[in-house]
């Protein structure tokens, strides 16, 4: 026992020597684990953001009713279904516009939304209230205080009372309050079946022959989309783990190098071997807690930072309702520290074998620690190639989310381990070059020893390029996306401005008097339909110039848009088309819907649900109870303002109910920003990682080098040249990791958005190339491993020339 | 009459249960704006049996006692509560709660609705007769008014269909229909008919039983019918074996005696009032409720009446889970006068209540 007391205080005394290996150390799995951690945190805190955003939209998970036709429900047949002994409530839902900012209207009707004692929360003691106040066309609205501090100063809302817990940027308001903020009276969303139904009601189709059940869709389609999101940022989280994880091992190997001389003595002392690896163990295990505890509380603060904005795209892309707080959770504390002690483990365990195995009075020179032999590049290479092989492999048979994350795995580690070989290849190319061009022993030695540091550098290397690929990656597809999605909205929000009539009847006034004052007159009419068992929507489209000229076809017959004008073709979306497996020429039907051959398929980012689109005749021979309210309206830019004070004149439609065009596109880029400010901020993160693990790579590589450069020195080269040679050796060594990175990055981007993105969200954007990004990446990679050399070559060139003289001297 | 009051009025203020169970302290004077019952007041059918949404609360209550085939005894609620929380008398300014029970000797079957008014979900008709909330009805049958009804509700585990058929009169409770509830002048209008004949099914669990009975309901409205510290009801409704009817409550006081209040019936349906103090209640036995004390059997004296009997429940268990909990359940009666009827507590929602 006090032998392995003594091992352990003499294996701690060697980080008081080094206080920078240990920071080193511990920085490095700390940074690991907060990223890790922070992903995880992020992706936890939404996923139960949306159990409870299901819980509190009533009957998000219930059985709901519907018009079988599509038409509007009203309090009528709420009422009827009641006196006839079903249990229902009533939900309407409905977007509020208020200047710039647009609100989620959830009416809800408290009595009824449940059929046990009533549940109904009032208050809180600084703000109380009573359910009287809550009920009634000017009742008030609850909303989660961060919302409520978002709408500070926003005008026209009814009065707000905070409740902890509500989905953000929600107001949850009586029904007749929706019904008046929404000018929608009369109107209902939705009838929720409540559980349980008393015995004794008439069957449904006796009492409401016009209504069909609706069973939850349990947010599948949100499941997926939101996984898919989450999916990628677990897949940043592993890759910045991995990246972290090359870090460590690095400071454990170099750690374990150090002490090997203590380590002999230990066990010429009388330390058993068992001791020592326990020693050795406890003291890892307890580095891994204290890196561990520190990233996760890295990990978290990151997360907050990074969380609104993950609630914000998920929001606005998806609706799904995200708070934007971070809550406390066990699990992902539980994972940080699970992590860091996995990753230790890992980067460890070689390390721990070698000691087990080693003679007890084996030399205690260090071997050239990371040196590697020509037989480890070939085996390096070998495996590299099996696992391009295997995800090419997958990429042929399999199919769907997990296989697409298996197979950027694959690709992703199978390049890193491309690297050191290629690497290798690439400066023995080098090196020829510059033996054929007649260049000097200094230059041949300096393409030599670069080569010589492919080893000890290659598991640094191996993270810049993993954190260069992410980057290039991730950067091509949110370009890709970006450029594809502004030609979209350019072309899909053709019309100047959109109104919204109070109803059908107000509508078909308004269509009258625009005709004479406008280019055109769009009527955009829409009713729910299950397609191919999911739900969607059937669109009415006019026949006009402006969907002829500008609306995003994929695929289109030649005669595309005059056979929906007839009647005689149907267009629908991709996603539908993806999921569905359909082409042109199939058939799509649906409730009210006779068979119709698809005439075209085009593109609908960001919507998860199918959607058809039929000409507007067949739409109103189709669904006569559907009233035309919604128009998209041609006029000259300049005009939009006049037109709209008019109609407000003219119809007593409120601003709210104009919506134009540029107003909808600044809110459709805000969104998209957002939805990948998230990404860059890993990005950064990853490649700041990188560069550290390039910084204590070198670092370590510096002291061992000492005999490698003493005698370069001693044949005349000065201190300082040897340093500048040592900037831009690991300036080449970069330059090369950059340069291979340009591929896989480029692959990394093809799988998201071929492969993953078609399977998570059901459309595919086309790839676009941006060299320009990728000039600046490999500019700032350049700038990073640079700075990360500084040190070490400022330290060669300030070194006492006595130190480079001992080398010669010394046994080492 | 009785918990009722609690039962509306906490719709009306919708106050935590807590609250109710602490005291009703500034409840009696927030009527403001109501109309408030008057001892000059009349009360006229059909039109009383129609809402009064000028005044703050009201309900329509039915209570009955009944026997199935093998003789097993059942009890069943049906209640109608109204209670207007502005006192502009429209119908949107009104919520609307049911309550329905069905209690056997081991079981207890609770249901409740709620509405607002002014959409049609939940209303009281005259000519004819229809008091509704969902598909629960207390509705006058063809042709006839509240002497001849049939009554249903359901909830998710029982229902019941029954037919009442008024044997006597419609009885004026207090002095003609004023009803003191406290010795400060709080009152209500009340009016009951205590003698239907009851036929129909309960569907249960167990399968349909058809029952006969008797069956009493309770018209009460009123805007201050309490006084402050009075702490929860005592009611009875109990109908002897010799045709007598009593209405008998007290209002426990926090502090001080309780306040007292009974009717008595003749077969004939002649109501006499007794006065505060007259009636005596005790009670001698305490059940355990789910965690709650409640006193589930009573020594009950009336002496000017001859009235010295014992009324326990059928099944103690009786407790109402509703928004606004209490006891509501069958009694059987013994002593010197033999019979059955109902017994509703409130205020014992807390153990110290």
């Amino acid at each position: 026992m006090r032998g392995f007391q003594s091992a352990l205080s003499a294996l701690l005394s060697h980080w008081r020597r080094r206080p920078g290996q240990f920071v080193t150390l511990v920085l490095g799995l700390s940074l690991a684990t907060a990223l890790w951690t922070a992903v995880q945190a992020i992706n936890s805190e939404a996923r139960s953001s949306y159990d409870r955003a299901a819980n509190q939209v009533a009957g998000a998970d219930r059985a709901t009713l519907e018009k079988a036709d599509g038409g509007a429900i009203s309090m009528g047949d709420f009422v009827r279904l009641r006196r006839a002994g079903w249990l229902v409530t009533t939900v309407l839902e409905g977007r509020l516009q208020r200047g710039r900012v647009i609100i989620r209207i959830v009416g809800i009707d408290p009595l009824t939304s449940s059929a046990g004692p009533l549940n109904f929360e009032g208050g809180s003691a600084e703000t109380p209230y009573e359910i009287q106040d809550f009920i009634g066309q000017n009742g008030l609205a609850l909303a989660a205080p961060e919302t409520i501090a978002e709408l500070d100063g926003v005008p026209n809302l009814p009065r707000l009372i905070p409740q902890e817990g509500l989905p953000p940027r929600t107001l949850t308001v009586d029904i007749a309050a929706a019904q008046a903020l929404l000018q929608r009276p009369d109107a209902v969303s939705r009838l929720v079946l409540l559980d349980p139904q008393p015995v004794g009601a008439a069957p449904l189709g006796d009492i409401a022959p016009d209504l069909t059940r609706v069973e939850p869709q349990t947010g599948q389609d949100l499941a997926r989309l939101t996984d898919s999101f989450h999916l990628n940022l677990t897949a940043f989280g592993l890759l910045t783990f991995a990246v972290g994880l090359f870090i460590v091992h690095g400071t454990i190997g170099l750690a374990f190098e150090q002490r090997r001389v203590m380590f002999r003595t230990l066990r010429v002392l009388g330390v058993s071997l068992k001791q020592l690896v326990v020693a050795l163990v406890v003291e890892l295990a307890a580095l891994a807690v204290l890196a561990g505890t520190v990233g996760v509380l890295l990990g978290s603060v990151l997360a907050t930072l990074l969380l609104p904005n993950v609630a914000d795209t998920l929001r606005d892309l998806y609706g799904a309702q995200v708070s934007g707080s971070l809550g406390w959770r066990a699990d992902w504390w539980a994972s940080g520290i699970a992590i860091a002690l996995l990753g230790t483990a890992i980067a460890a365990a070689g390390s721990l074998w070698r000691i087990r195995s080693m003679p007890i009075l084996a030399s205690a020179q260090p071997r050239a620690w990371a040196m590697v032999s020509s037989k480890t590049l070939v085996m390096q290479a070998v495996s590299g190639f099996v696992f391009l092989g295997l995800a090419a492999v997958l990429l042929g048979l399999a199919s769907g989310i997990v296989a697409a994350f298996i197979i950027i795995a694959l690709v992703l580690v199978g390049s890193a381990l491309l690297l050191p070989p290629l690497a290798n290849r690439l400066l023995d190319f080098g090196q020829s070059l510059a033996r054929r061009a007649g260049a000097g022993a200094t230059a041949q030695w300096f393409w030599a020893d670069t080569r010589q540091q492919i080893p000890g550098l290659s598991l640094a290397l191996m993270a810049l390029l993993l954190a260069l690929a992410a980057n290039i990656g991730v950067g091509t597809m949110v370009g890709s996306f970006r450029t594809t999605f502004v030609g979209w909205l350019d072309q899909r929000l053709a019309a100047e401005f959109y109104v919204n009539a109070r109803d059908g009847q107000q509508g078909e006034k308004l269509k009258i008097w625009l005709q004479t004052r406008t280019d055109a007159v769009l009527p955009i009419v829409e009713t729910e339909a299950t397609l191919d068992g999911r739900k969607g929507a059937i669109f009415g489209v006019a026949n006009h110039a402006t969907y002829r000229d500008n609306w995003p076809l994929l695929e289109r017959t030649p005669q595309v848009w005059d056979e929906v004008a007839r009647g005689e073709g149907l267009l629908v979306n991709e996603q539908f088309a993806r999921r569905s497996g359909l082409s042109l020429g199939d058939e799509i039907s649906a409730a009210g819907l006779p068979p119709t051959p698809i005439a075209g398929v085009y593109s609908d980012y960001g919507n998860p649900a199918p959607q058809v689109m039929v000409g507007l005749s067949k739409f109103s021979a189709l669904f006569p109870n559907i009233p035309q309210q919604r128009f998209g309206v041609r006029v000259p830019p300049e005009r939009v303002e006049a037109l709209k004070n008019e109609i407000s004149a003219e119809f007593g439609i409120e601003e709210r109910s104009m919506i134009d065009q540029s107003a909808i596109k600044d809110l459709s880029l805000s969104v998209f920003e957002r939805t990948f400010r998230v990404t860059d901020a890993l990005n950064v993160l990853t490649l700041a990682v990188a560069g550290f693990a390039i910084f204590t790579s070198l670092l370590t590589l510096a002291t061992m080098r000492v005999p490698q450069l003493a005698p370069v020195w001693a044949l005349g080269l000065t201190q300082r040249r040897l340093a500048a040679l040592e900037l831009a050796r690991t300036a080449i060594l970069a330059l090369v990791t950059v340069v291979l990175a340009v591929p896989v990055g480029l692959a990394l981007a093809w799988l998201l958005l071929a492969v993953l993105n078609v399977e998570a969200f059901g459309w595919r954007i086309p790839m676009q190339v941006f060299v320009g990004d990728w000039l600046r990446l490999g500019l700032l990679a350049l700038l990073a491993a640079l700075l990360a050399a500084a040190i070490p070559a400022r330290r060669m060139a300030a070194m006492a020339p006595a130190d480079l003289v001992k080398v010669f001297s010394h046994e080492r | 009459m009785s918990v009722r009051f609690l039962a509306a009025f906490a719709l009306a203020c919708w106050l935590p249960v807590a609250a109710l169970a602490q005291g009703f302290g500034g409840l009696g004077t927030t009527s403001e704006g109501y109309a408030v019952p008057s001892p000059d007041g009349t009360i006229s059918f059909p039109a009383d049996h129609a809402a009064h949404p000028d005044y703050r609360i009201e309900w329509w209550y039915v209570t009955a006692n009944m026997t199935g085939p093998d003789g097993t005894p059942y009890g069943l609620q049906w209640t109608l509560f109204r209670s207007a929380f502005r006192p502009d008398g429209k119908p949107g300014s009104q919520f609307w709660m049911g309550h329905a029970a069905v209690t056997t000797p081991d079981k207890h079957f609770v249901a409740e609705r709620r509405a607002r008014g002014g959409i049609g979900q939940a209303d009281v008709d005259v000519e004819p007769f229809n008091a509704f909330i969902d598909d629960w009805a207390l509705k006058a049958d063809e042709g006839r008014d509240i002497d001849r009804v049939s009554m249903a509700a359901s909830g998710a585990d029982f229902a019941f269909y029954v037919k009442l058929i008024a044997q006597g009169p419609l009885v004026l409770q207090g002095i003609n229909g004023y009803s003191r509830k406290s010795e400060s002048g709080t009152a209500s209008y009340y009016y009951s008919q205590p003698a239907y004949a009851l036929k129909g099914t309960l569907k249960l669990p167990s399968g349909d039983v058809a029952v006969t009975g008797s069956a009493w309901l309770d018209r009460e409205w009123s805007s201050q019918p309490l006084s402050g510290g009075q702490r929860g009801w005592d009611w009875f409704s109990l109908s002897f074996e010799d045709g007598h009817k009593m209405m008998a409550f007290q209002l426990r006081e926090a502090e001080g005696k309780s306040f007292t209040s009974a009717t008595w019936i003749t077969p004939q349906g002649d109501p006499t009032p007794i006065d505060n103090g007259e009636l005596q209640l005790e009670p001698l036995a305490i059940s355990d409720v789910g965690g709650r004390d409640v006193p589930t059997s009573w020594r009950l004296r009336l002496p000017s009446r001859d009235v010295d009997v014992t009324v326990e429940a059928l099944n103690t268990q009786a407790w109402m889970a509703t928004s606004i909990p209490y006891w509501e359940g069958p009694v059987t009666v013994s002593g010197n006068r033999k019979g059955r009827g109902y017994l509703e507590m409130t205020g014992y929602d807390r153990p110290d209540g």
